[in-house]
């Protein structure tokens, strides 16, 4: 059967097809897809594979590792600084292994169309001491899962796969293959393993540290990997990573006749590399992201061989690829076009007609003006584009969960008043531990929770914590006194601006929960009830 | 034959529906495909792009190099010229000449329009009149994309109205037949 799908659906598929028996996941762009697709086909079929948001990509990625402990194969989604947040577990999951099979799923976004950096996963990857997985296109992607499930169970390792916004955002037809059934509950009994007690851990590295000779055996004689061999010597060669192998074929549409490998698993098959560097004198190696292959063979290879590419300057350092740049960097002519043109100004994203983070807004700035030292510590939404022209609300925007946490340590430091500004999902997800320090404290903060009763950014999935923020403040030790819920809405600016100047002039810890249903979601529903 | 098309616009017009009709149809007439798109942040109102490749032999990018793309569909004119260097030297801008104003800072009407008009082969229509007119604002979208279809010659007219059918059929009748008459009055618009 073929069916036309994105990136993500492919892989969301292949995972399907190879006998998943859970996803766990927290939204971000550009990996929330994978999930969502699973869910719809869950509601459809009504087939019995779990599939709820987690509340964050740590505990995402520990429940996964529970799920293998029983046996059965688990998916963890991700975007590239998700997997900052899961790192504990995942590090650690190389020294346990798995028992049913792991896939860590993690979705980079070189130029950053939705990220506060570009970190590059695959260095998660050699960290780890695991195999990584780079596909190039949607149907290796799909291809993919079931060799890397497959290949998990059979080194008792979870795999990375790791994937690009450019290929998770772009549709083709994937041809499907055959389905595999769901593993039997199977715990992993009998052992102690999975404890990792320094004794035990010490063992088990050792154990991780054994395997890495036929980690690399896989990566030499991988499927993926693909090696095009010329009889003569050679000017230069390529080394093409993932999704960049496409570039480069495109500037070459009747073949190419120089030495390439096509790199989509790691770790970096080393005698490929000295096998591709005795045919070339300069290797330019193409890769999304950091340079994480140029870097490695540099080491690998005798220093006659000139290797290029993000870190030599032959591709720019930063900022995802294109087939122009790739063929700048083969010194080829690009093909004849008009000037870029002169009228055309940026047109930045902004806050919806009518959303609720607008009102929030609007009344912090009122009121911020009546105190010149405020600041405002933002957070990771839709919500952060508050930063952004008519508002310029925000002084900082960090990773999740840092509105409060820096807050606090600049109240600590004496700044006052110190303004916290974070969302519902955002909160459940990483703003909980940092309200408790500041609880602890009585940081003279102000913590406003703007709840739109979902993850809006990433397209409207359910938030965790919806119905429950005022008892979890007040659990977490929030004094009810101090805790305030107002709708935002225009026709409630005095209220809102009213609360929010004694909450920012007590010289405790409050917190504001301004809380409308975002509008989108709204619409959505609206639309569905029709 | 291939067709690369760049479909832009701003977030919320609309050019996902147009790349989904086409797709569908390039997926009937058994070609290959590949569609970029954007999700995410720039959603929210800022400027939204779409590379749609087609294409009889296998595609290997997924984006369109500059100087590449035979046809430039745009819900917006300025968001047209956003990307005139990768119009092809005889490609196609197919664009609704009515501006999407949401930022303080937008150029001159006239001198968008005036540097579209450099372009050899352009195609300008007041989609939101020809909405009015017909009774077919919430079709703006397929009045662009009928009057691209003269552009879009791997695939016959016929094709998208299929897909149109295929698309849009579970939402009834009603709206298929809507966004039929849309795009056939965008292929008869001159």
């Amino acid at each position: 059967m073929k069916k036309l799908l994105l990136g993500d659906e492919a892989i969301a598929q292949g995972a399907l097809d190879a006998g998943l028996s859970g996803v766990y996941a927290y939204p971000g762009t550009p990996s929330t897809e994978i999930t969502e697709y699973i869910q719809g086909y869950c509601k459809s079929t009504g087939e019995k594979i779990h599939n709820h948001w987690c509340t964050n990509e740590k505990t995402a990625m520990e429940a996964a590792l529970g799920m293998s402990f029983a046996g059965k194969r688990a998916l963890v989604c991700m975007k590239h600084v998700g997997l900052n947040v899961a790192a504990d577990p995942f590090i650690n999951s190389s020294i346990t292994g798995v028992n049913g099979g792991i896939v860590v799923l993690v979705a980079d976004d070189p130029s950053m169309h939705s990220s506060q950096d570009e970190q590059d996963s695959r260095f998660y990857g050699k960290f780890a001491l695991l195999p990584v997985l780079e596909p190039s296109t949607q149907q290796e992607a799909y291809a993919m899962m079931g060799y890397a499930y497959d290949l998990s169970e059979e080194l008792k390792l979870p795999v990375l796969m790791r994937t690009v916004t450019r290929l998770a955002h772009s549709r083709a037809v994937v041809e499907l293959g055959t389905v595999r059934p769901q593993n039997k509950l199977n715990p992993v009994n009998g052992t102690k393993d999975w404890v990792l007690l320094p004794a035990i851990a010490r063992r088990r590295y050792a154990s991780l540290i054994e395997k890495q000779d036929i980690i690399m055996d896989k990566a030499v004689n991988s499927p993926f990997n693909k090696y095009t061999q010329c009889q003569d010597k050679f000017k230069m060669g390529v080394i093409a990573c993932g999704n960049t192998y496409n570039y480069l074929q495109e500037c070459y549409p009747d073949g190419i006749d120089f030495p390439v490998l096509k790199l989509s698993q790691y770790p970096i098959p080393a005698n490929t590399v000295r096998q591709i560097a005795q045919q070339c004198s300069t290797i330019l190696v193409i890769e999304d992201g950091q340079p994480f292959v140029e870097e490695q063979i540099k080491g690998i290879l005798p220093i006659e061989c000139n290797v290029t590419g993000r870190l030599s300057g032959a591709l720019p350092r930063t900022g995802e690829l294109n087939p122009d740049i790739v063929k700048a960097a083969l010194r080829m002519e690009q093909l004849p076009h008009l000037e870029k043109a002169e009228t055309v100004v940026n047109r930045p994203p902004a806050l919806c007609q009518g959303c609720g983070h607008r009102s929030v807004y609007e009344a912090i700035n009122i009121v911020v003006k009546e105190f010149p030292d405020a600041k405002v510590f933002g957070d990771i939404g839709c919500y952060t584009l508050g930063a952004l022209p008519p508002y310029k609300a925000l002084d900082s925007t960090v990773d999740m969960g840092a509105s409060i946490t820096m807050a606090k340590g600049a109240a600590d430091a004496g700044l006052f008043p110190a303004i916290a500004i974070i969302g519902d999902s955002t909160f459940t997800h990483s703003g909980m531990t940092g309200l408790l320090d500041a609880v602890n404290a009585n940081s003279p903060i102000t913590v406003i929770i703007s709840d739109n009763l979902t993850t809006g950014m990433t397209g409207g999935q359910d938030s965790q914590g919806t119905g429950k923020f005022e008892a979890i403040c007040q659990g977490i030790g929030v004094n009810p006194e101090h805790l305030k819920v107002v709708v935002p809405l225009p026709q409630n600016m005095e209220e809102i601006t009213n609360i929010l100047r004694t909450e920012i002039a007590y010289k405790g810890l409050s917190v504001i929960i301004p809380r409308r249903e975002c509008i989108q979601t709204l619409k959505r529903k609206a639309k569905a009830k029709k | 034959m291939k067709t690369d098309i760049i479909l832009a616009g701003v977030g919320g017009q609309g050019i996902l529906s147009i790349a989904t009709i086409i797709g569908q149809a390039a997926l009937e007439e058994g070609l290959y495909i590949k569609q970029a798109e954007v999700h995410g942040m720039s959603q929210r109102g800022g400027d939204v792009q779409s590379n749609l490749r087609i294409s009889d032999t296998e595609i290997a990018s997924d984006l369109i190099p500059q100087g590449g793309a035979d046809i430039i569909i745009a819900m917006e004119p300025m968001e047209a010229l956003r990307y005139k260097e990768f119009l092809a030297k005889d490609g196609w801008i197919i664009t609704s000449s009515n501006p999407f104003i949401n930022i303080s800072n937008y150029p001159q009407e006239e001198s968008i329009i005036n540097e579209l008009k450099q372009v050899s082969n352009l195609i300008l229509i007041d989609t939101d009149a020809v909405g009015k007119e017909n009774n077919l604002s919430r079709s703006v979208n397929m009045i662009l994309l009928g009057a691209a279809s003269k552009a879009l010659k791997s695939i016959s007219f016929e094709k998208l109205c299929e897909s149109v059918k295929t698309i849009f059929g579970r939402k009834g009748e009603d709206i298929v037949a809507m966004n039929i008459k849309a795009l056939e009055l965008g292929r008869n618009c001159k």
